[in-house]
């Protein structure tokens, strides 16, 4: 019996000590009809047997795709030291820190990593972790409501539209309106967001880059938002932050995003990592945990859980979320991916993922029947004219091992012709090479079948 | 010697914890087609170190956590067994770890058919036919199964709102109510630590979408009365949701799902074994009737005519989407992982000696300290510091100095219901020595608190670090460093 270590005679005693012959007498509160009357129908398996069929499974994906598909979730090189200190133990199986003294090194891990994530966004608060980029963005208007007491949640339909589906399902039994501001070249349109805002409006969520990789007037967005007394939630991605102006430079009031490029593998899309920052006003209102830095009784420094009292074990239901266990190792993994890479390294991923999505939009768009699908500038993430379906592109390529990106034409109705396409600095000049090559033959047939 | 406790009191400019390929244009060049307005004003103010130096810091911090390879975690209602490594080596496997969310389904066979027997594994040992393998943890479980009861009772042209809640629920019961508009209305366990069905009769109307019951609950014992409080509540047109925080104590015994319960949620992170990382990832399963199928989250995984799974997304009743693609597939991968190392015999074994492990325990326990509801338990049970607080000795006191001795403390002051409470779940993978230990240290502190009170009070003593202020912590709010600014 795997992992139970008592002996038939260990139990033998215990029971003895109990004061009851058999297992089953202490099963006696359940009454007999109600217990199952048969095994379990689940064949056992040992450690070999099972990662070899594991391995199997495994190796049945198509595994080595080269990645240009984005979206939130992106193919970044992760340094060996990430996995050196993640896997050990000592943070991959422990829990929520509810007894500070033997849990310095989570928390003093997460004090860190909310430390990152301010100086990333220049916010002056984050929390230790919320699931994913869409939770901690439904969060985040769900507390906009809150702070403004409003009711009305703006949303550009620029913002990734799985986390629209996400804050739909999260507002869904709330008295909350929520609606859509249209876009208008791939970015939100600005005359329809001045019209929409009103007295009503909890927040407006714009995302930067937004789903298309295009650059939003986030400023001016903020400014209509605050004009009528709202909240700017500002949805945006890690590693680009590394070279784009701060959300706080640019007037958001909670920011939010999707952690996974810190370091932590795609993994067919889970765990994630929320992140979730907001001015100091608001830190009260926050969801899930926060630690803060303290003192011991000797006067050492230390960390604990703080502000508990917004959270559900303590108040119910009154929270401020529902939320209980988090990502705290995805947070750590985004902590330590963080400090190696540091000030200078961040950067440099950024600047590398942007290049390569320079030359790959140009090499692209140099091809007949390829153009950019709106102009303007992008950083590592842009979307692409097709001359034939962008779903159909993407099922041939992926048999020749490339993934060119997402097919817009998914969420958007008449984007069918839109290829997004992403770049980190993982993708190798042949990569670009063999992504242009094998859309240029795809489009000559496609070209050549319909003469 | 000067106190570096942060990376960034141990950072210095120009170190490099990294080697990346240079790139071919100039950083002028490349920011040059964005632009100046969308520029970063400044550098963000990131650690300087060099991989040694933060391997250092990672490894010292690492240490000064409790965790379960070191030692005993019997955190009551958080099931801290032990995690088999072979989980993690299969979860690691890069067809796994590499495989992007966006890419087609047909690129990712190994991946659905994984996660299709897992939803199978997780009905059979349920009883629940259809399980959506999307909630990431326990309360979006618990969000998702509420927000099925509502669109079960929307489509039945039904607006009610209501949700019955037993005074020892989890605190995530009521805070998932609220998230989905609803209100719950609490009522009394009875003196047996159990929902009695008149306090369910007295509260049901056809206002009650339903009730939240854990089982066995959170003082460890199991609800008798299951069987006719969800006759009461389905007989009222309410439907039966189940906390599934506890199933550590049900695997092959009984199965939700036969005892009238028409949702619940599992808890990969518990019952299944995946790892508990500090805080998460966890995995929160919903497993419903066949009844309730058509509302589970979108996309649900099928099968076509041609026995291919795919994703669905045509759903029109569903209740939509959780999360940004498919749930924790990693702990999906665990989960499964340890379900087939375990088999259904196993998995009985298991619960049963989980079971067997807490009542031996109690037994030992109850000599010294208060065990207010004292009937055989299942896999938990909740004991109290009553009698030590009369020596000036609370229950806050006990835990701190468990941890001088290696152990991490129970569960304290949960449930609500029991004053002092310590809530201890010691689970199936701890040996008989380890209890019996266990039990001497609490004996120790036991006669400590009556001979030298001032040490459990005063205690931990051993520790990285003593009691914390946690009022000055609340006042300043330092959660964001700014030493070097």
């Amino acid at each position: 019996m795997p992992y139970v270590p008592n002996s038939n005679d260990d139990r033998r005693a215990m029971l003895s000590r109990i004061g009851v012959s058999r297992i089953d007498d202490l099963l006696s509160d359940i009454p007999t009809p109600l217990r199952l009357n048969r095994p379990l129908d689940i064949t056992a398996t040992s450690e070999l047997e099972l990662l070899a069929r594991m391995g199997e499974l495994a190796e049945s994906n198509s595994t080595g795709l080269a990645c240009f598909a984005g979206g939130g979730v992106y193919d970044h090189f992760i340094p060996a030291a990430v996995a050196a200190v993640v896997n050990r133990p000592e943070f991959v199986t422990a829990y929520t820190p509810y007894q500070p003294e033997v849990s310095q090194g989570t928390l003093q891990v997460i004090y860190e990593f909310q430390s990152h994530i301010c100086r990333l966004t220049g916010m002056d608060v984050a929390n230790a972790s919320m699931y994913d980029g869409a939770s901690a963005m439904a969060e985040a208007a769900v507390m906009a409501c809150k702070v403004t007491r409003r009711n009305r949640v703006l949303v550009s339909e620029t913002v990734n539209p799985l986390y629209r589906q996400v804050l739909q399902t999260y507002l869904s039994g709330r008295d909350t309106q929520l609606v859509a501001v249209p876009m208008a070249a791939g970015v939100t349109d600005e005359q329809s967001l001045s019209e929409m805002v009103d007295d009503q409006t909890a927040c407006v969520i714009a995302a930067q880059p937004n789903f298309f990789g295009r650059l939003e007037d986030i400023e001016g967005t903020a400014k209509k938002v605050h004009a009528v007394g709202g909240k700017l939630v500002m949805v945006v991605d890690p590693i680009v932050q590394a070279i784009l102006k701060t959300p706080a430079a640019c007037g958001a009031d909670i920011v939010v995003g999707e952690g996974q490029p810190l370091g932590i593998p795609v993994s067919f899309g889970g765990p994630l990592l929320g992140f979730f920052a907001a001015r100091k006003q608001l830190i009260r209102s926050l969801p899930g945990r926060v630690v803060a830095r303290t003192r011991d009784i000797e006067g050492r420094d230390g960390f604990v859980l703080t502000l508990q009292t917004r959270e559900q074990h303590i108040r119910r239901e009154k929270a401020t979320s529902n939320i209980c266990t988090n990502e705290a190792l995805c947070a750590t993994t985004a902590a330590v991916y963080m400090t190696l890479l540091g000030r200078t390294g961040l950067k440099q991923v950024a600047l590398l993922s942007a290049e390569k999505a320079q030359e790959t939009a140009r090499r692209l768009c140099e091809l007949d029947g390829f153009a950019p699908y709106f102009e303007g500038p992008f950083v590592r993430e842009f979307a692409v004219k097709t001359p034939l379906p962008a779903g159909e592109i993407i099922l041939n390529l992926v048999k020749q091992n490339i993934l060119p990106g997402i097919d817009a034409g998914r969420w958007f109705p008449g984007l069918e012709d839109c290829l997004i396409v992403a770049t980190t600095e993982k993708r190798t000049p042949h990569d670009i090479e063999c992504l242009v090559e094998a859309m240029k033959k795809l489009a000559q047939s496609h070209a050549m079948s319909r003469m | 010697m000067k106190k570096r406790t942060l990376i960034y009191e141990k950072s210095s400019p120009g170190r490099k914890g990294y080697t990346l390929p240079a790139c071919r244009m100039s950083e002028d060049e490349i920011l040059g087609s964005i632009p100046a307005e969308f520029h970063r004003e400044t550098d963000a103010k990131l650690p300087e170190v060099t991989e040694g130096e933060a391997m250092r810091h990672f490894v010292a911090l690492s240490v000064k956590n409790h965790h379960i390879d070191k030692g005993f975690y019997p955190l009551g209602s958080c099931t801290m067994k032990y995690n088999p490594k072979l989980n993690d080596v299969a979860a690691a496997m890069p067809g796994f770890a590499s495989h992007h969310p966006m890419a087609p389904c047909s690129t990712a066979p190994g991946s659905l058919l994984l996660m299709w027997e897992l939803s199978a594994l997780l009905a059979e040992i349920s009883g629940l036919p259809s399980v959506s393998l999307q909630p990431v943890a326990g309360a979006q479980g618990e969000f998702a199964g509420l927000l099925v009861m509502r669109a079960y009772h929307l489509k039945r042209g039904e607006k009610r709102d209501r949700i019955i809640i037993p005074d020892s629920a989890h605190g995530t019961n009521p805070a998932s109510v609220t998230s989905i508009g609803f209100t719950s209305v609490q009522i009394e366990s009875n003196e047996h630590g159990v929902v009695a069905p008149e306090a369910v009769a007295a509260v049901i109307d056809e206002n009650v979408a339903g009730m939240m019951l854990t089982n066995p609950n959170t003082l460890g014992i199991f609800e008798t009365h299951v069987k006719e409080i969800a006759e009461i509540v389905h007989a009222r047109g309410g439907l039966m949701y189940m906390d599934g925080a506890n199933l550590n104590a049900n695997m092959g015994i009984f199965r939700p799902g036969d005892v009238g319960f028409d949702i619940m949620h599992f808890n990969l992170h518990k019952t299944f074994s995946t790892p508990h990382g500090g805080g998460g990832p966890g995995g929160g399963a919903l497993g419903v009737t066949a009844e309730l199928d058509r509302f589970q989250p979108l996309p649900v995984l099928e099968k076509d005519g041609d026995g291919k799974l795919f994703f669905n997304y045509d759903r029109p009743d569903s209740i939509g989407r959780l999360h940004s693609f498919y749930g924790n597939f990693a702990n999906m991968v665990r989960a499964h992982a340890y379900i087939r190392t375990l088999g259904g015999e196993g998995l009985r074994r298991a619960s049963e000696i989980a079971v067997l492990n807490a009542n031996y325990l109690k037994t030992l326990i109850r000599e010294d300290y208060e065990v207010p509801y004292d009937g055989p338990c299942m896999h938990e049970f909740v004991a109290s510091g009553s009698r030590q607080k009369k020596l000036g000795v609370r229950t806050l006191d006990i835990s701190k100095r468990l941890l001088d001795f290696g152990v991490h403390s129970p569960t304290n002051y949960f449930p609500l219901i029991v004053p002092e409470a310590l809530m201890i779940e010691p689970t199936e993978t701890e040996s008989k020595e380890t209890l019996d230990d266990f039990a001497e240290i609490m004996k120790q502190i036991a006669r400590e608190a009556r001979e030298n009170p001032e040490l459990v009070t005063s205690a931990p003593h051993t520790t990285p670090v003593r009691r914390l202020d946690e009022v000055t912590a609340a006042r300043t709010l330092d959660v964001c460093y700014k030493g070097d600014e």
